[in-house]
């Protein structure tokens, strides 16, 4: 890593696996799991996620000096409110049957733990580019977990990706339609996101014992 | 009717928790204990009860199109939902900061039980989320509001309950190491959201004939359109069933 010190590779690299924002420190669950039942609606969060969480990050870094502490919840949910405006109307002017796929999700990307977490926790006390490093670290570490989730729901749930049918045509019975293969359409009912993210858990943990919690 | 209506429907069909995941990292981080669940729990009722009915005034006088017109003819054609975030979550947090305030200052009591969840509060999903499906439901009045408002928080309130009470129990049992903690709770959610679902034909009124065909035909219909979320097909089924 030239561009980088060790010190700030591991900012971004950290919350990729073992200190994951969703897995580990169960951050920003919310907004998540709802809008994962298409692939391209999770891209477009974690994308979303990624430049309010980033900028969010490098702005209330430039500011922690001037804060007052009493009403820092205020400051920093104004900060998010602002940039997440940006991203709604970006999305309605450039996407705007995404948008309506995602509707209220955007906004509540201002409520999303992970951004006023990594405020909290880390942009308050240290400068803008490590903020931001971190900003951008944790929201990858969000989107891998969102995109997985949303591959194999909907690979699974309606046999697509991004819309177009890698399994074949269900109604033509074109490719593995033909030998009699169904899609599962509980896969994109809201029950199955949790027991996917459940199971994503579940193997990083196994492959990863020091994480196991004590009950 | 229309008021025992949504009650029903935003606690049970349209549940918070179950539903739409909102307010889900509160939920798993303060529901080891069924004592603490149950305060959290009271403060997002109460909470939401507040902010859902605040945020329609706002959203009917000042945010909508066409809404200033109060102001005079000139005003008429200003249309301020961009703003309706930054409204919305200022109104919550200005909100829980007064509450917190009038509690402690009137019912030290209740302030103790449920003083230390009120900050978490101001960024819960389940509140903010309850606002904004407020405004994309069009919820048309203002006591509707509050019946929704209630109606969402007694759901979270259920739910929060139900899954600490079952994380006391499951500490007994001998769950895969793994699987331990996070990973066991989000089957168990996953579980009961599969439960929460049978609920989805409780508002169908006693006609059988009427209520199965439609249900079956407009499963058909979204699994073809692909593209809804869940909660659309649940709002979906509920919609043809009522018909």
């Amino acid at each position: 890593m030239g561009l980088l010190s060790k010190k700030d590779a591991a900012l971004i690299t950290d919350p990729l696996a073992d200190n994951n924002p969703i897995t580990i420190q169960v951050l920003g669950i919310c907004s998540a799991l709802a809008i994962t039942a298409e692939l391209k609606a999770s891209i477009v969060m974690a994308v979303s996620v990624l430049f309010v969480l980033g900028l969010g990050n490098v702005v209330i870094s430039l500011m922690r000096n001037i804060i007052p502490s009493k009403i820092r919840i205020i400051v920093q949910l104004i900060v998010v409110a602002t940039l997440v405006i940006i991203v709604d109307l970006v999305l309605k002017a450039f996407a705007y049957e995404l948008s309506k796929t995602l509707s209220v999700f955007v906004g509540l990307i201002i409520t999303n733990c992970i951004i006023m977490g990594r405020f909290e926790a880390f942009a308050l006390g240290n400068g803008p580019w490590k903020s931001f490093l971190d900003g951008v670290g944790n929201s990858l570490g969000y989107g891998v977990i969102l995109i997985a989730v949303g591959f194999f729901r909907e690979l699974l749930g309606s046999g697509t990706l991004l819309g177009y049918k890698v399994l074949g045509d269900p109604i033509e019975k074109t490719g593995l339609y033909a030998i009699g293969y169904e899609n599962n359409g509980f896969m994109l009912l809201s029950p199955m996101a949790l027991i996917v993210v459940g199971i994503i858990i579940w193997i990083q943990r196994s492959r990863n014992t020091a994480l196991i919690e004590e009950n | 009717m229309e008021h025992i209506e949504l009650f029903f429907k935003s606690i049970f069909i349209d549940n918070m928790v179950f539903a739409t995941f909102l307010g889900m990292c509160s939920y798993l981080a303060v529901s080891k204990k069924v004592a603490t669940a149950v305060g959290l729990g009271a403060a997002v009722i109460f909470v939401l009860a507040v902010t859902v009915p605040l945020n329609w005034l706002l959203d009917q006088y000042i945010l909508q199109e066409g809404a200033l017109s109060w102001l005079g003819e000139e005003y008429a054609a200003y249309d301020l939902s961009f703003l309706s975030f930054i409204m919305f979550i200022a109104t919550i947090a200005t909100m829980v900061q007064l509450v917190e305030i009038i509690v402690e200052k009137f019912s030290p009591s209740l302030y103790n039980s449920l003083g230390i969840f009120l900050p978490l509060i101001a960024v819960n999903c389940a509140i903010l989320g309850g606002s904004l499906f407020m405004q994309s439901r069009e919820i048309p009045s203002l006591g509707l509001a509050l019946t929704y408002g209630i109606g969402s928080g007694i759901g979270w309130f259920l739910a929060i309950l139900a899954i600490a009470a079952i994380r006391e129990k499951i500490r007994y049992s001998s769950v895969p190491p793994a699987l331990r903690g996070l990973g066991i709770t989000f089957i168990i959610t996953g579980l009961m959201a599969i439960g929460f679902m049978s609920f989805g034909g409780m508002l169908t009124g006693g006609d059988e004939e009427q209520k199965e065909t439609p249900k079956v035909e407009a499963t058909i219909e979204n699994k073809k359109e692909e593209k809804k979320d869940a909660k659309e097909i649940i709002a979906d089924n509920t919609k043809t069933n009522n018909q």
